[in-house]
């Protein structure tokens, strides 16, 4: 079966407190980027998953976001789905088979 | 009333947890490893404070994953009395025996102090022996212990009297400043809607005993002692 790159990322729900991000801002701002805004801070996962298809791993990441990865009370994730690369042939192209967008 | 606390890779406050249960408030008391199945009888659950699995991914989150959380699950469901302070407390609320989840604190600092709760609702098993209003000195000390669910929610556990516990000042107020984490409401304890099963992030154990700085946190074992009366 393929091996499937998953790319998770994971970020503060819209309106719950993220005080790291609020503290990185100020941060950045004493740096002289007066303009920036909105500055959160959440997690990046790499997984593989070994899947029959694009759908299958697609799947297999949701539920693992909906039970592990992610908490859906302060959190919301995306991800990516991506074929890994042969790494012994002829290089592959990466091809991207897809993005989910949770609670949008 | 058997008691049995529950000894997660990276608790801390076990020994105190048993020692406060046993030697101070008398009572039978054991201890539980995280991949046994067996509650060995306990009436009374008590998940500790402390580091489980590091707070990998999130506080709490890997531990509800342990073999004897199915066990926790299956005995509160069957009305069984549970109890978690502090990391015990997040990891009930990743287990979802409770509402809500416990973030980062608004100041982004560990906090180790002492600080005033007031009881709200002194109508449960787990506060019976206190007054409506009563405010008790309690320890704290996290950096994950700001109270977070969504308002509706909120709204909903208000109104079912599941918030326990709120922090004030030494006078039983409400102040910005008297709220150390920055929690929703300022909430310190809640309850599930069975009143069950009750988490806060102050530390019971740390406090029963006067000649260690206060014993205001007997109340709460003497209720559960009294309520299995």
């Amino acid at each position: 079966m393929p091996l499937h790159v998953v790319k998770v990322f994971v970020t503060p729900h819209r309106g719950i407190l993220d005080p790291q991000g609020r503290t990185i801002e100020s941060s950045l701002k004493s740096l002289g980027f007066k303009s920036v805004a909105n500055v959160k801070v959440g997690k990046y996962i790499t997984l593989e998953i070994d899947a029959p298809s694009a759908a299958a791993a697609r799947n297999q990441a949701r539920k693992m976001c909906e039970q592990l990865l992610a908490n859906p009370v302060i959190e919301d994730f995306t991800f990516e789905v991506e074929l890994k690369p042969n790494v012994s042939g002829s290089p592959q192209p990466r091809i991207k088979v897809g993005r989910e967008v949770e609670g949008e | 009333m058997k008691w049995g606390v529950i000894r997660f890779p990276g608790s801390l406050d076990d020994g105190d947890a048993l020692y406060a249960i046993s030697e101070v408030m008398g009572q039978d008391a054991t201890m539980l490893w995280h991949k046994e199945e067996s509650l060995q009888g306990a009436k009374c659950l008590f998940l500790p404070g402390g580091f489980s699995y590091g707070d990998y991914l999130r506080t709490g989150a890997i531990a509800r994953f342990s073999p004897i959380m199915k066990s926790v699950a299956s005995f509160a469901a069957d009305g069984g009395l549970v109890i978690g302070t502090c990391n015990g407390f997040q990891i009930l609320c990743e287990a979802h025996l409770l509402p809500g989840a416990l973030t980062r604190n608004r100041s982004l600092s560990f906090i180790c102090e002492r600080v005033h709760v007031r009881v709200e609702n002194a109508n449960t098993v787990f506060t019976r022996a206190a007054r409506e209003g009563q405010v008790l000195c309690l320890p704290i000390k996290h950096g994950e212990g700001c109270y977070v669910a969504p308002e509706d929610e909120l709204r909903q556990m208000e109104e079912r009297g599941q918030v326990i516990l709120r922090y004030v000042d030494a006078e039983g107020r409400g102040s910005e400043a008297a709220n150390p984490n920055g929690s929703m409401r300022a909430i310190a304890g809640v309850a599930n809607e069975r009143f069950n099963v009750f988490g806060l992030m102050p530390h019971p154990e740390h406090a029963v005993e006067k000649m260690l700085g206060g014993d205001d946190a007997r109340v709460f074992f003497q209720s559960i002692v009294e309520s299995a009366q």
